[in-house]
C-alpha cells in the first residue's frame, strides 16, 4: 500500500491554462445559485405538503388541482422541476466524472443519465402546461371543490 | 483520486465527513426526484391512478422514509449554505470546521420539529 502525498492546503493553488468563464466554471456557479433558490422552493414545498393541515394523509388528486389551478404553483413547480433536475444533474454527472475512471462506463452512465434528465424535465413541464383539474367523465368525488359549478 | 491502493481517506475530519454526506445525500435525493416526478405525472392519467399510487406515501413504511428524505433534504441544504459561505465569505475555510458544526446543530433542532409532526400524521393525532 503506497501512501499518497497530499499537498499542503496553504501553498498556493496552481492554476490551469483556464482563465475567466469556461462551462466548468458557470457549472461551479449555477449549483451555488440554483442551490440557494432551491433551498426556498424546497422548504416552501415541504411545508404546504408535509407540515400544514394533515399533511401528507391529505394530499390526493383534487389536492393537487386545487394547487394547480393557481399560476402561483404552477409556477413554483415548474421553477422547482427545472433547478431540481439540472441542479441534480449536474451533482450525478460530478460523482460520474469522479469514480467512472474507464471512458465507456463513463461515457454511457452519462448518457442514461443526460436522458434521464431531458425525458422527466419534458415529462413534468408537459403535466403541469397541459393538466386539466376537472377531467371529462371523472367521479365527481375525487375532483376539487372548482369542478362543481 | 482516491483508490484501494492508496487508500480512500483523504483528510478525514468535518471537511471530508460533509463531503462525504454531501455527496450521499445528493444522491438520494435526485433518485427520489426521478421517482416523485413520474408519480405525480399520474394527474395526467386519472384521478384514480394518481389516488391509488400516492397514497402509498400515506403508509407508515413511506411515512418513515420521508423523515429520511426531509432529514437528507434538510442536511444538503445547510451544508449547501455552508459550502456557499465557505466559498463567498472571506471567513468561511477559517471557519469551515465551527460552520459544519451549526450545520449538525440547526439540522437537529429543525428535525426535533419536523419528527414529531409528522409522526402525529402518520398516526392521526
Amino acid at each position: 500500500m503506497t501512501t499518497s502525498t497530499i499537498p499542503d492546503p496553504s501553498t498556493r493553488y496552481r492554476r490551469t491554462g483556464m482563465r475567466g468563464m469556461n462551462t466548468e466554471m458557470l457549472s461551479w456557479l449555477f449549483m451555488r445559485a440554483s442551490g440557494v433558490l432551491l433551498v426556498f422552493l424546497v422548504f416552501g414545498h415541504l411545508f404546504v405538503n408535509l407540515w400544514l393541515g394533515e399533511g401528507v394523509q391529505r394530499i390526493d388528486f383534487a389536492f393537487v388541482a386545487g394547487k394547480w389551478t393557481s399560476p402561483f404553483w404552477q409556477t413554483w413547480d415548474l421553477l422547482m422541476l427545472w433547478l431540481g433536475l439540472i441542479h441534480g444533474g449536474n451533482g450525478v454527472r460530478t460523482i460520474i466524472n469522479d469514480y467512472a475512471h474507464r471512458s465507456t462506463p463513463r461515457i454511457v452512465l452519462k448518457a442514461l443519465l443526460y436522458a434521464a434528465v431531458v425525458i422527466t424535465i419534458v415529462l413534468g413541464t408537459l403535466v403541469i402546461f397541459t393538466f386539466d383539474p376537472c377531467p371529462v367523465g371523472a367521479d365527481p368525488d375525487l375532483l376539487p371543490s372548482i369542478c362543481q359549478s | 483520486m482516491a483508490s484501494a491502493q492508496s487508500g480512500t481517506l483523504y483528510r478525514g475530519r468535518e471537511g471530508m465527513w460533509s463531503w462525504v454526506a454531501h455527496r450521499i445525500s445528493g444522491m438520494l435525493i435526485f433518485l427520489f426526484l426521478l421517482v416523485h416526478v413520474l408519480d405525480t405525472a399520474l394527474v395526467r392519467v386519472s384521478p384514480e391512478a394518481y389516488n391509488e399510487v400516492i397514497g402509498h406515501y400515506k403508509l407508515v413504511v413511506f411515512g418513515l422514509g420521508e423523515i429520511g428524505l426531509v432529514g437528507a433534504i434538510l442536511f444538503h441544504a445547510l451544508n449547501g449554505l455552508r459550502i456557499i459561505l465557505v466559498d463567498f465569505w472571506s471567513q468561511g475555510t477559517k471557519r469551515q470546521r465551527l460552520l459544519f458544526w451549526v450545520v449538525v446543530a440547526l439540522w437537529v433542532v429543525l428535525m426535533a420539529g419536523f419528527v414529531p409532526r409528522q409522526l402525529m400524521h402518520m398516526f392521526g393525532a
